[in-house]
């Protein structure tokens, strides 16, 4: 299966970083306001996915124990027919994600999925 | 016109100190471990000041003085602490400008939003707590010729607030104010975006308030957040900010079985129906500038209008003066108070309003003015400044379900009222609307249609104290604002008395 998430080579870097600090880690996918749209990463245990959340992908990134990549179900709906890139970029984010005290903030860049991969996760392209 | 100087330099009104500690027990103390974080400014993208970086330790320390404070805090008369918060506003108001630039120069926002909207807002937000706490009565209410349930107001205890950015002053008002007059003590944790601006506030206000009432520690959301949100002597968190930290914060209440109030954002719909093109009277002219309220405050409000709904039958033409409107928008340096639209918040900030305006052409949405970043030129080059931004396209459309939080517009058109409702419904928030007609049926019917907690009619974004503030559907949990927001920081105590002087009968 195509993958849905990747990750920059600098997200990966810093994602090893902070494992050495923090152990295992995840995402979640927030919306809403302030730092809203933005990918939160917490220690494997800080958040509690539930039923509302869709797994979009088990990252794998060398050296890493694998990274589940979540998203509530009601906001992948909106999403589902975008691929996306987890970055990084300067700056102090907020909400609880670990990166922030680095000065760095993950961020993700998106991308249309095409027709073939649509098809390949079985979403039906829009109208 | 006036350009306020950058504070630092000569001849500004204000200038913030080299480092701020966090303010516990009333006074400044270094946080336990030691360490501190530089402070930005948008306008420029340089540091101007370092922030105490607070840990679990620091949180520890500004929860005891909160309990320390609070013996005596939540015993004083509802007259001491409306006296108390009224001399804040007086004071507020005697530094307006001081304020006002402090705040602009943390957060890029213009400085005529902070002289005229900001600083005035938050000082009328106390005035109405002094007043709305005076006021507050409890209840009696006679059960039988024997006995009265009697209903009291009491304060929670220490309560933890954390803030936003978007309004550092403001949002921390909103959330501050109520909890004062009800006798709470606070533990406040700002933005680590906008660190600063409050302490500025406080440094005003400390000799005001009892030592221990009020406690901001600053830091990381992972490292002083997290750790506030969590603690097991605070007996209610609020919180503004976005989804999943939300039910983060939710999650840690639950383990500690207090109460949240939650903001959490939206995407309103602002909704223009046919007759608002029957004149161009002054009516229409106040419709044009509703369109436009997207630039407010750079787009970094909650309740932005960002998605801009207009009936088909008068699309074309209402679209081409509201754009002509919004090339009036003037950018510049957020001290000059002509200055219209300021800078993001921050680089992230900035980064992700970019990513934004891509995916927003490759979903195929037409970019009808802005669509990029502005260089302002001279020292402004460094900061962090966007066009404003207008995107035609369709309501299934990620720019048109995700809080973008910067000046884009999403605008689309509808086939008369039943579309209208229900695009302007289908999103996951629910916490602003905007809803423009001649006609007052149609204006209340879809006011109420609408599924938000603040439905502004033939107006946007107005924010009096005295009008309730919060979400449905997923922007949020509670109010903010209004006489009732202090029931979200108080008990209800009920003593219920017989006068009987005799057994029931059952033993």
């Amino acid at each position: 299966m195509s993958p849905r998430v990747e990750v920059t080579s600098a997200a990966a870097d810093m994602l090893r970083h902070l494992a050495e600090q923090h152990g295992p880690l995840m995402f979640h996918q927030s919306g809403g306001c302030c730092d809203g749209s933005s990918p939160m990463c917490y220690p494997v245990g800080m958040f509690r996915t539930g039923g509302s959340d869709v797994l979009l992908q088990t990252l794998e990134i060398d050296g890493l124990a694998p990274i589940e990549f979540y998203m509530s179900a009601s906001q992948f709906e909106y999403w589902k027919y975008t691929h996306l890139t987890v970055d990084l970029v300067d700056g102090r984010g907020s909400g609880f994600s670990v990166e922030a005290p680095e000065g760095k903030r993950f961020m993700i860049r998106s991308r249309l999925l095409t027709d073939g991969e649509l098809e390949e996760y079985g979403v039906e392209a829009r109208a | 016109m006036t350009v306020y100087a950058n504070p630092g330099t000569d001849g500004a009104v204000f200038t913030y100190k080299p480092r701020y500690d966090h303010f516990i027990g009333g006074e400044y103390v270094a946080p336990v471990k030691g360490q501190y974080f530089e402070n930005p400014t948008p306008v420029t993208g340089q540091n101007f000041t370092e922030i105490a970086r607070g840990t679990a330790e620091d949180i520890d320390r500004a929860v005891d003085a909160g309990w320390k404070a609070f013996d005596a805090w939540g015993k004083t008369s509802v007259a001491e602490r409306a006296v108390i918060l009224n001399k804040i506003a007086d004071r507020m108001e005697e530094n307006l400008e001081l304020l006002a630039v402090a705040e602009t120069w943390e957060n890029g926002k213009p400085v005529r939003e902070t002289l005229n909207a900001d600083i005035p807002l938050a000082i009328d937000h106390f005035r109405y707590f002094a007043g709305a706490i005076r006021a507050q009565e409890g209840g009696i209410s006679e059960l039988n010729n024997d006995t009265v349930a009697y209903h009291f107001h009491e304060p929670l205890g220490v309560v933890g607030q954390i803030i936003p950015w978007n309004f550092p002053i403001l949002m921390a008002v909103w959330k501050l104010a109520p909890a004062l007059a009800a006798g709470n003590c606070i533990v406040l944790k700002p933005a680590e975006q906008t660190p600063a601006s409050i302490h500025v506030w406080m440094d005003l206000i400390k000799d005001l308030l009892p030592a221990g009432v009020l406690n901001i520690v600053n830091g990381f959301g992972i490292e002083a957040g997290a750790p506030l949100a969590s603690h097991p002597r605070i007996r209610k968190i609020a919180f503004t900010g976005e989804t999943t930290t939300g039910r983060l914060i939710m999650q840690y209440a639950s383990e500690n079985l207090i109460p949240v109030t939650l903001e959490l954002g939206g995407k309103s719909p602002n909704v223009f129906f046919a007759d608002v093109a029957d004149e161009k009277d002054s009516f229409y002219d106040s419709a044009l500038e509703g369109f436009t309220f997207f630039a407010l405050n750079q787009g970094e409000v909650c309740t932005c209008p960002s998605r801009a709904l207009v009936d088909a039958s008068i699309y074309d033409g209402f679209v081409g003066d509201a754009l002509e409107r919004v090339k009036l928008v003037k950018q510049g340096n957020p001290l000059d108070t002509d200055t219209m639209i300021g800078a993001q918040a921050s680089n992230d900030q900035l980064e992700k309003i970019l990513s934004y305006m891509d995916i927003g052409k490759q979903e195929g949405a037409k970019l009808l003015i802005g669509g990029e970043r502005s260089d302002l030129g001279g020292e402004l080059s460094g900061g962090y400044y966007v066009q404003p931004t207008v995107f035609e396209g369709t309501n299934s459309m990620r720019i048109f379900q995700e809080e973008i939080f910067g000046p884009v517009l999403a605008l689309t058109k509808f086939n008369g009222y039943d579309e209208a409702i229900e695009i302007a419904n289908d999103t996951l928030y629910g916490l602003g609307a905007g809803v423009w007609s001649r006609s007052g049926t149609q204006l209340y019917r879809a006011g109420r249609a609408i599924q938000a907690g603040r439905v502004w009619s033939n107006t946007y974004h107005q924010y009096p104290a005295h009008a309730a503030f919060g979400g449905y559907k997923q922007s949020g949990i509670g109010r903010e604002n209004h006489r009732m927001m202090l029931d979200h920081y108080q008990q209800t105590k009920n003593l219920l008395v017989s006068y009987a002087n005799k057994a029931q009968g059952f033993f």
